[in-house]
């Protein structure tokens, strides 16, 4: 899923200072599940908004509406209504999601209420860890189905480095060592000869330095 | 928000009697408040008892909405650590009510309004000591700072 985490509170009201009516735009998808932007968050932003209005004395009208995704325009289409009345909407939901509201309502104030980190799952409950770049040509094939260009610090494809030390990466004690785990995982396997090979430089054209990247299902494309 | 609180402390009327929200778990709390009464054990009356079946219920939209709606003080009793009907319950609840603080704290709001407390369905004594508990500390707090033109 795609993680996000609500950005600082100070940034928030930063953003919000010159509006009466506001918006807080909950997502029913990835945020939902990852605990920052669905409608329970989207219940809790508003609340704190709302003793911070009082507290100030502003006469704020601060409403809440949860879509099922944000980055779909059947529904944000459906979220008109809700959108018009409103000065300002603070979307909840992935910098996609932020961007398609901000497009499909583009003469409207649209603010972005998450910081979106990262693609993965969550490891324990409350801890999630990244586990794909989106580079668009996987490897995770040759590598256990444990990413080294997500998981490894320096993206190694042949590693590990020799900044790996009891399992841990150099960077940090917390940080596991990708290739570590790579080799664990291919002995349970009885993969270890991937160890051994080789894997040459690989094609980064896929990985998205070269613009925003586009999929055409071609045969879902309605002329 | 230090001197809006002291600002409203300075005008507190004279019988300021805190309105105090108490979401109480069913298996303690609830069963502790009900006990007291039958003891004729007396306690602050202004305090609104929300009975969920377990204090890991709560929501901490609940315990803003209750906070912005006007409520002095807001509560969330639960059963003992280690005697939660619903095994952690009362845990998930600490930590909610630990992240509601923070939150009220990041917008400046007195975190001292919102509180849990731990006790079983045979304290009934201690349920109208920790009633009292809330109303004193709320009482040094004086009104919610929410309330301006709020109708009682």
């Amino acid at each position: 899923m795609i993680v996000g985490d609500r950005k600082p509170m100070d940034e928030i009201l930063e953003m919000l200072e010159p509006y009466e009516n506001i918006l807080i735009l909950g997502c029913g998808t990835c945020v939902t599940v990852c605990l920052s932007g669905g409608e329970r968050e989207a219940a809790i932003l508003a609340g704190q908004l709302r003793i911070w209005g009082k507290k100030e004395g502003k006469n704020l009208n601060i409403m809440e509406h949860t879509i099922q995704r944000q980055c779909e325009k059947e529904w944000v289409d459906e979220m008109r209504g809700h959108v018009e009345k409103a000065d300002v909407v603070l979307s909840l939901a992935c910098g996609v999601g932020v961007q398609l509201v901000a497009e499909m309502y583009e003469e409207k104030a649209i603010y972005p209420g998450l910081n979106t980190t990262f693609m993965g799952y969550p490891v324990v409950h409350g801890t999630w860890l990244e586990n794909c770049r989106g580079c668009g040509n996987c490897v995770l094939a040759h590598t256990g189905g444990v990413c080294p260009i997500t998981r490894c610090a320096k993206s190694l494809l042949n590693g590990p480095c020799g900044g790996s030390q009891d399992g841990k990466c150099e960077i940090s004690k917390d940080t596991e060592c990708a290739w570590q785990v790579i080799y664990e995982r291919l002995k349970k396997k009885d993969q270890l000869d991937w160890m051994n090979s080789y894997q040459p430089p690989r094609d980064w054209s896929t990985a998205g330095d070269g613009g925003p990247r586009k999929s055409v299902k071609i045969e879902e494309v309605i002329d | 928000m230090e001197a809006d609180e002291a600002t409203s402390t300075s005008e507190v009327p004279e019988e300021f009697r805190p309105r105090i929200v108490a979401y109480c778990c069913n298996y303690c709390a609830y069963a502790a408040a009900d006990l007291a009464g039958s003891m004729r054990l007396s306690y602050p009356p202004d305090v609104k008892v929300i009975r969920l079946p377990c204090s890991g219920k709560v929501e901490i939209s609940y315990l803003l909405k209750a906070l912005e709606e006007g409520a002095d003080g807001v509560m969330v009793a639960g059963c003992m650590e280690g005697d939660c009907h619903f095994m952690e319950g009362n845990f998930r609840a600490k930590r909610k009510v630990r992240h509601a603080k923070r939150l009220l704290e990041e917008i400046g709001f007195d975190s001292q309004r919102l509180e849990m407390f731990n006790l079983s369905s045979a304290m009934a004594g201690r349920f109208a000591e920790i009633i009292l508990e809330m109303t004193e500390r709320i009482k040094k707090l004086g009104p919610t700072p929410l309330r301006k033109g709020v109708k009682d």
